[in-house]
């Protein structure tokens, strides 16, 4: 393994060989090694993320205050209603909540909430320390739950329990909490549920809008711009398709299993993926007109895009890609979408990836290209030069390292600045790309 | 935009409503990240470690470095000890820092890890270094880390000599590189002979050449932490972060100090500029002389457009009081001053400020939130905002123009680069106010009323 290597991390690279089609297993799904610098962050922060978009939720950190602090309106998930998931709420925890516990001081927090009568719903969610002094939040959400009619949901989420899939899994139990009891699970099932989106940017706004062009309903989206109301709705659906796989699988299995809704995966991200998942809904659930009706509306879309993707191509030629994402079915989704630019993904890796979206991602790339799971700074710079990526598509942490590196960067994460999902995030996308890659600021750099 | 919050102050008891304040091991990785050549570890689960470097990231828009032990299960039943040791021995093969500074988590102080035990019993390579400090995030908030940080060094490396050196040591407090640059850069006008410390310009500022420099070439040598001790005073700026390190210092090597505010404004860069003349016998360079006497000049010419303007200053204790200090010499009233830090000080020396000017204040209070600041507003509004990114939505939500200064700031680009201290500083600042009174200004007039020249 190259210098610059830690030798526990050697399981956790690959180098695709030519003719190798995924016969070693990525070591992946663990916590990360003690010393690096990972960019990954906790369970917390799974949960946090997954249920954060629940716009009419009041979320309380139980804890001190560090974790409300650094995950207040982190998301760039949009509304269309209530806004009250953008506030911050927390118990901030002192020391003497620390040695005489912390529950009476989560009671009064949950009273305070209460008192307003805006609440229909709160998540609670305990960091590192609840578990280790003791604090009941289960009892404590359960009586508070009786004393003001409302739901008070707990989510045991102690950073060091785990890794970030960990908080994923407890989102979705969350949900399934809430939503187990619905009225709606005995309804006549149609329609469809949107998981795994959060509406960053206002890409579920688009999935919905094509859904509703060829004719199938939405009857949830878990979670970006849900509500209490609508997510209680989600039992009612006949399908459930899922964007974000690593965060929401695990809850679409949960309502087959609950609720009898069947579910796919799906990828709004890229012309092919787009088009291929709108297809899949429309023969999932359509009739046959609805399935006409979306082969002309793919069809049609496909072919502006692809219009407009070529104006682009004289761009891109010859240039290569570094990837470092979340979750592994948006590196594989972002891998096809550089192919259709043009463009050669040469370093690929995610935060919460499993052996299967390893595999896949394997099968997909070129010889020579370097796989990563749970990387850090110091990998990624060695093999984005290394491999000579042009630009690298990631999140805040990674950009000001290919800043400094004069590579071109694209923020596919919390802090894309306009959709990046379905056709219009085709041209977005490509638009930004090409602006990063071939941004005149290049021409100022030292020896260029 | 923040519709939930109500215009009747209710007392609140447990529910803290968007905080304006962080949690301490943020603050001491930026303090580390102030050191030449070192490696900030965080001594708990790894969340911590992403979330400090996400933030730092955001607001200096600069890779910010660190390690984290990568707590489990295992750790918090059994100790941290052999999480740390495992990962000196990895931070040391992989990133070869030439200093480990390890900051503590409320996790870590939960369960009660004895770091100081756990580096005892590693084994560090020969000629490098590892140190701790505590921070947990249930006390005071990210100043207070950084301020515990600093000790930590001190703790450490800070040696007491029978020879006082000609050397000052100037603690610059939680600031930005830009403002740090700035503070050095008048020492030397008056050639003033300093230590630094921390110092993060060339580090969190980083000029593009190209290339990554995991260790850019800025920050407080070892050397120089060690020599610390030997100085003939401490110039503490930041009457409240600066002064855990400076009482350490004293403590432990006998140092003089003298804590004066953030030198934000004009008297405040003054007093800055007289305490390094006092001690170097040196006059202020005609240069300097004149730099105040522009930021002067240009405050005279647009007194007017400043006066009687109510503020809301909010953010960490030593900026908002150097921020309403500065406000007050403008001709403006720093209506409210917010700060999230618990700290009576910050109270007592809010109200000080307003001793030789007719105005008074509205509320002055610490360990307090942005929810209540929002709230007194609707009460009794205030005409601008001046503090960091979390009031933008407040700004959004009231319809008031906000002036970005402290930390963090996440929406906006070059600021970190540049100062609010001295009187460049100075004068950036009153054009920033300036310029979002005005633009309001005319954004509000009628046609009729609209002027072109002001």
């Amino acid at each position: 393994m190259d210098s610059g290597v830690l030798q526990e991390r050697a399981d956790s690279i690959i180098i695709k060989r030519s003719g190798d089609h995924g016969c070693r297993q990525m070591d992946c799904e663990k916590a990360s090694v003690a010393g690096s610098v990972s960019q990954r962050a906790c369970v917390y922060c799974g949960a946090r993320v997954v249920l954060n978009p629940i716009t009419d939720a009041y979320h309380i950190i139980h804890g001190p205050i560090g974790c409300a602090s650094y995950t207040w309106d982190i998301r760039g998930s949009l509304t269309s209603d209530s806004d009250l998931f953008r506030q911050s709420y927390s118990t901030d925890l002192r020391e003497k909540d620390i040695i005489f516990g912390g529950a009476e001081k989560l009671k009064r927090a949950i009273d305070e909430i209460a008192i307003t009568k805006q609440a229909k719903l709160i998540f609670v969610y305990a960091t590192c320390i609840v578990g280790v002094i003791g604090d009941d939040i289960e009892a404590v959400c359960r009586e508070a739950e009786e004393k003001h009619g409302i739901r008070v949901i707990p989510v045991k989420a102690p950073g060091f329990s785990g890794t970030k899939s960990q908080g994923y899994k407890l989102a979705c139990d969350a949900i399934m909490n809430l939503i187990g009891n619905s009225p709606y699970k005995d309804i006549k099932k149609q329609g469809v549920n949107i998981l795994g989106d959060f509406n960053l940017a206002g890409e579920i706004w688009l999935i919905k809008k094509y859904l509703k062009k060829i004719g199938i309903p939405v009857v949830s989206t878990i979670t970006g711009d849900s509500s209490y109301a609508s997510l209680m709705k989600a039992p009612s659906a006949a399908l459930n398709v899922v964007q974000c796989a690593g965060s929401s699988v695990y809850l679409a299995k949960q309502m087959e299993e609950t609720f009898g809704i069947p579910y796919f995966r799906v990828s709004f991200f890229g012309v092919e993926d787009t088009s291929q998942s709108i297809m899949h809904v429309a023969e999932a659930i359509g009739s046959e007109a609805t399935i006409q009706q979306a082969r002309v509306f793919t069809e049609s879309e496909r072919e502006k895009s692809l219009l407009f993707l070529k104006r682009y191509l004289p761009h891109f030629e010859g240039k290569k890609a570094a990837i470092y994402v979340g979750g592994g079915f948006k590196a594989i989704s972002l891998i096809r979408q550089f192919r259709e630019m043009g463009i050669d993904t040469v370093v690929v890796g995610t935060q919460t990836g499993k052996k299967e979206d390893y595999e896949v991602i394997e099968n997909l790339v070129k010889p020579n290209t370097v796989i990563l799971d749970d990387t850090n700074p110091a990998e990624l710079e060695m093999f984005m030069r290394k491999m000579h990526a042009d630009i690298l598509v990631g999140g805040v942490k990674e950009r000001p390292l290919a800043y400094k590196l004069g590579i071109a960067f694209c923020d596919h994460n919390h802090e894309r600045k306009h959709a990046l999902g379905g056709y219009e995030g085709v041209v977005n996308f490509t638009r930004e790309v090409n602006l990063s890659l071939n941004s005149p600021v290049w021409n100022c750099l030292a020896g260029r | 935009m923040l519709d939930a919050t109500p215009k009747k102050i209710v007392d609140r008891t447990a529910l803290r409503v968007n905080p304006c304040k962080t949690c301490q091991p943020v603050g001491a990785m930026y303090c580390a990240l102030g050191v030449h050549q070192c490696m900030p570890h965080s001594h708990g689960s790894q969340g911590c470690c992403s979330y400090h470097r996400t933030v730092l990231s955001r607001h200096f828009k600069e890779p910010a470095i660190a390690t984290t032990s990568s707590f489990t299960e295992g750790a918090c039943v059994f100790g941290g000890g052999s999480n740390l040791k495992k990962a000196v021995k990895n931070i040391f093969e992989t990133y070869d820092p030439y200093i480990i500074a390890v900051h503590t988590t409320c996790l870590s102080e939960t369960i009660g890890d004895d770091l100081k035990s756990y580096i005892d019993e590693i084994d560090i390579p020969a000629g490098k270094l590892v140190i701790h400090t505590n921070t947990p995030s249930y006390i005071g908030s990210h100043i207070t880390g950084f301020g515990n940080m600093m000790c930590g060094f001190i703790n450490y490396l800070s040696k007491k000599s029978n020879t006082v050196s000609d050397k000052i040591g100037i603690f610059p407090g939680f600031v930005n590189p830009g403002d740090m640059r700035e503070l050095k850069r008048l020492a030397t006008s008056m050639e003033a002979k300093y230590i630094m410390f921390p110092d993060t310009s060339d580090v969190m500022d980083a000029p593009n050449k190209g290339t990554y420099q995991m260790y850019p070439k800025g920050g407080t040598t070892v050397a120089e932490i060690k020599e610390l001790g030997s100085v003939r005073k401490v110039l503490g700026l930041g009457t409240i972060v600066s002064k855990p390190a400076a009482e350490k210092l004293k403590v432990k090597c006998g140092v003089d100090f003298d804590l004066v505010p953030y030198p934000i404004g004009i008297r405040a860069t003054d007093t800055y500029l007289m305490k390094l003349s006092h001690l170097y016998k040196t006059e202020i360079p005609a240069a300097i002389a004149d730099e105040r006497g522009r930021v002067l000049d240009g405050m005279i010419d647009a007194q007017q457009y400043f006066a009687g303007k109510k503020v809301a200053v909010y953010g960490d204790p030593d900026t908002v009081l150097g921020i309403a200090a500065f406000c007050l010499e403008l001709g403006m009233i720093p209506y409210y001053m917010i700060t999230g830090t618990p700290s009576d000080a910050f109270e007592k020396e809010g109200a000080a400020l307003f001793e030789g000017y007719d105005v008074k204040p509205g509320v002055i209070k610490a360990n307090a939130d942005l929810f209540y600041m929002q709230q007194l507003i609707k009460n009794d509004p205030v005409e601008l905002l001046i503090g960091n990114t979390h009031g933008k939505l407040i700004a959004k939500a009231e319809d008031i123009p906000i002036v970005r200064a402290g930390f963090p700031v996440m929406d906006r680009y070059f600021g970190a680069e540049q100062p609010i201290v001295g009187y460049r500083g100075a004068m950036r600042l009153a054009e920033m106010i300036l310029n979002a009174l005005l633009d309001r200004k005319d954004r509000d007039a009628d046609d009729t009323d609209l002027e072109l020249v002001l």
